[in-house]
């Protein structure tokens, strides 16, 4: 089936991973030296603004989820909406009493 | 009745159908892991003094150097799966064998991180933490439990890793058929994320 | 594609999956076996086994019921009872049944596949399954005693009592893992194993059914299971997560309980619904009316089912906000619902209806299913449940949508299913008495359960009031019919296994979907050529247009 051969028509090079390599080992760094800075309450937001910057190069590219089909996109999103459901849901009980 | 069917072949062979199983089943994963993101924002929100005064005791170098340790794992994964696919079997081979020693990298830190923590008297049920405030409690349970179980899927990861070193070796994974690579890939990357997002939960709380 | 290396029967046919045809033989080719068909017996079997218990438990329950003071079993014992029935009954019966039996065998061949995409796994379920089920057998009769804290185990107390949680707990996590590999594989076969011209809306409705499941036992049940596993650690290892003493909150513990419980009900009723939608048009000679609107019903269900759980917590002191919210949420809920059951509604109308015992049981579920449903809407007032949490009303309504529902889909899919599974035809006669026993038992059993519980009986209560023992009595009462009706179904359909009439037609009562195309019982690989499909589901001669859509290859 030529859908078995997809990835090798894609495949990328080496290079570009080491290019994705280096930016995460940035974002690493970034995390890291943010950290120091106090943003308050916002310095969660900061840190998971990054993490999510770095997990969507990790899916993206090391995981190959852009050159899959789109159903594959559509599911991790259909989870993540989920997700952020559940806790936003939840935080209702807990924000307010 | 026409006869030309594409599923009538003697080995039925779906490499997307397997990688879209594996993705599945890590979407299983990443809310088993959710879970507990979901206690630790809330635990975290009620006791936001007591998680900050507890993470100060992080070690933030180990830490560090275990998230450096692991995207680069990701890295050596990918590139295998990346020689793998060139038909560089030995390369290939290579950076499996490397990855998997990262994982051991990854585990031994972590051994030396525990190690001192329960030399600290900071563990579970232990009279130094049963007397900390009730925030710091939960803080330590979160980090036991959170990393304790990223920590059994890097050992999983790594057997998983271990597998595909052999078929490779057989041959049974080559050129024309790597998708075991590759779903073993996506296991050792879902790995990775999940702590991408501990390190900065745990170790970071300014 | 020939088949040249089977032999044909006597019939010039090829042998059915019934006749060994791989490397072993005898009980291994069974518990080895990789193909679906065989798996759902194995399924069948070891449902049924643990229902059979389940309803023992039920049975001692009531029995002890018919007086108001202790009479047959101790406090500590009758905790362990009606957990145990509720663990059983739930985990290891009505979640698993119908995907796990009917799922695995009919949904390849409704979309025209050989078997499902990962069939190694799909034995890998089933053993998981087992291994939980016995578990929860032998926790009966290890040292420390079966759990007591209710299928719910709530913290603290299942944190502190001396039972055998951990093994219990263990059990469930097993059985958690199990529904996450079918959901995956039914998931994946969907997507990518339907046959040529299958498009996803001339699917059957049972295989949308058993898609939007697969997504709630994929993405809600890792929930309960790294729940369950935290009390396993409080208990092992007192981490403090869970437990008061040390920060840990009961309420958070409630939340994720039933962030997974809450949709586990939808794991539960909705392929049960596929069931319904299959066998309706074929006993109503009609095609379904609205097919769209019930398959984009059950993603509904999915959807809006994932955000109810709070209404199981109504009286424990959420915050205001979130009560509004979560009630209004479950009014929402049942909208999806009820579209199927005016589209079913819509489908007797005019048809030319045959009282055979599946559409028996299929109008039942309809009936008793709405009821249920009904007493779910007056719990979503929060004004209401107030009063009604954790009284006799809440078990009045889970019976009338679980058992109502699901079990009446269960026998209904058995007395439509069974036949082609098997080649076998049971008494007729005699599927239709224990019909009407179970049903007349049935609601004996349970309409008193409303009232007693609106009248203030509380749930999981060994003693009661003097006041509320003619309910109890004739609930017991109830119960027997019920399982004398329960006893006639199931040994009819026995014996129909080894004495019933031989079956040799493909299509035995009239069904346009695929199973009923192919050999009584099938061939081991389902189809001797995958057919290309042209027609939509349902059509049937007398009636309107059918729906002919253009399908969507996703």
């Amino acid at each position: 089936m030529e859908e078995n051969k997809t990835l090798t028509k894609h495949s990328p090079g080496y290079g570009i991973y080491i290019l994705v390599w280096l930016a995460l080992v940035t974002l690493t760094a970034l995390t890291a030296a943010v950290a120091g800075i106090s943003f308050g309450k916002f310095s969660i937001v900061v840190a998971l603004i990054i993490a999510m910057v770095k997990s969507y190069l990790v899916l993206s590219e090391f995981m190959h989820l852009k050159f899959e089909m789109k159903a594959f996109r559509v599911f991790v999103v259909v989870a993540i909406l989920f997700f952020l459901l559940l806790i936003v849901l939840l935080f209702q009980n807990y924000s307010y009493y | 009745m026409s006869t030309e069917n594409q599923a009538v072949v003697h080995v039925h062979r779906d490499d997307v159908g397997a990688r879209m199983g594996m993705w599945l089943f890590l979407l299983s994963e990443f809310l088993l892991f959710g879970g507990l993101f979901l206690m630790y924002s809330v635990y975290r929100y009620n006791h936001q003094h007591d998680f900050h005064v507890a993470a100060e005791g992080m070690n933030i170098f180990l830490g560090t150097a275990n998230t450096l340790i692991l995207l680069t794992s990701s890295l050596t994964m990918a590139l295998a799966i990346a020689a793998m696919q060139k038909g560089n079997k030995i390369l290939s081979l290579t950076l499996q064998i490397i990855t998997f020693l990262f994982g051991v990298a990854f585990l031994v830190n972590k051994f030396f991180e525990w190690r001192a923590e329960f030399r600290a008297g900071n563990y579970p049920g232990s009279p130094i933490l049963t007397a900390k405030p009730s925030g710091q409690i939960l803080y330590y349970g979160l980090y036991y439990t959170m990393v304790g179980l990223h920590g059994v899927h890097v050992i999983v990861g790594m057997t998983i890793i271990a597998f595909m070193i052999r078929f490779t070796i057989k041959g049974i994974i080559n050129k024309d058929n790597y998708v075991k690579l590759e779903n073993a890939g996506l296991y050792w990357h879902l790995v990775d994320i999940i702590w991408i997002f501990l390190f900065p939960l745990f170790y970071l709380i300014t | 594609m020939s088949n040249s290396s089977i032999a044909l029967d006597g019939n010039g046919k090829l042998p059915s999956y019934l006749i060994d045809q791989g490397k072993h033989k005898g009980i291994l080719a069974w518990l080895l076996s990789t193909d679906h068909k065989r798996i759902a017996i194995l399924y069948m079997i070891g449902v049924l086994s643990f229902f059979a218990v389940g309803v023992s438990l039920g049975f001692l329950i009531r029995l002890e019921l018919l007086t108001p003071e202790g009479t047959i079993v101790s406090a500590q014992a009758y905790n362990e009872l009606f957990t145990l029935h509720g663990v059983i009954m739930i985990f290891i019966v009505v979640i698993p049944a119908i995907p796990g039996i009917f799922g695995n065998f009919f949904l390849p061949i409704m979309i025209g596949a050989k078997d499902v995409a990962f069939p190694r796994l799909n034995l890998l379920s089933w053993y998981l399954y087992i291994i939980g089920g016995t578990m929860i057998l032998l926790s009966m009769v290890l040292p420390g005693g079966a759990a007591d804290t209710g299928w719910t185990f709530y913290i603290p107390y299942s944190v502190r009592t001396g039972t055998n949680m951990v093994f219990t707990l263990s059990a469930v996590f097993i059985l958690g893992f199990s529904s996450i590999l079918t959901g995956m594989n039914f998931l994946t076969t969907i997507h990518r194993m339907r046959a040529p011209g299958m498009g996803w809306f001339k699917m059957p409705l049972f295989a949308w059914s058993l898609y939007a499941t697969g997504w709630i036992q994929l993405l809600a049940t890792p929930i309960v299971g790294i729940t369950l596993l935290l009390v396993i650690i409080e208990r092992v290892f007192g981490v403090g997560l869970f437990d008061p003493t040390l920060g840990g909150d009961p309420m958070l513990f409630q939340h994720m309980f039933w962030m997974y419980s809450h949709p586990a009900v939808y794991i539960i009723i909705v392929p049960a619904m596929g069931v319904i939608s299959e066998i309706i048009p074929v006993f109503a000679h009609r095609t379904i009316f609205g097919y769209k609107f019930i398959a984009y019903s059950s993603i509904a269900i999915a959807v809006f089912g994932s955000m109810v759980w709070a209404h199981h917590m109504f009286a424990v002191g959420l915050s205001n906000n979130a009560e509004f919210i979560f009630s209004l949420l479950t009014f929402l809920v049942a909208i999806p619902s009820a579209i199927k059951v005016f589209n079913w509604t819509a489908t007797l109308y005019k048809g030319s209806i045959e009282l055979e015992a599946p559409m028996l049981y299929a109008l039942a579920f309809i009936f008793l299913f709405s009821i249920g449903g009904l007493t779910g809407i007056i719990q979503g007032a929060l004004n209401v449940d107030i009063y009604l949490t954790d009284t006799y009303f809440i078990v009045g309504h889970i019976h009338y949508v679980i058992f109502g529902g699901t079990g009446m889909a269960l026998f209904a899919a058995l007395h439509y299913w069974l036949p082609k599974m098997f080649g076998r035809m049971y008494n007729k006669k005699v599927a239709k008495v224990a019909f009407w026993h179970i049903f007349v038992g049935f609601n004996i059993l349970y309409f008193p359960f409303l009232i007693m519980g609106w009248l203030g009986m509380p749930r999981r209560s060994y003693h009661y009031l003097p006041r509320f023992q003619i309910y109890h009595v004739i609930s017991t009462v109830g119960s027997w019919v019920l399982v004398a009706g329960l006893l006639i179904m199931f040994i009819n359909l026995l014996r129909s296994l080894r004495y019933g009439k031989i079956i040799t037609e493909n299509n035995i009562w009239g069904g346009e979907s695929l199973e009923w195309k192919v050999q009584t019982p099938p061939i081991a690989e389902n189809f001797e050529e995958i057919p290309v499909v042209t027609a939509a589901p349902y059509e049937y001669k007398e009636n309107d247009e059918p729906v002919l859509e253009k399908e969507e290859i996703i």
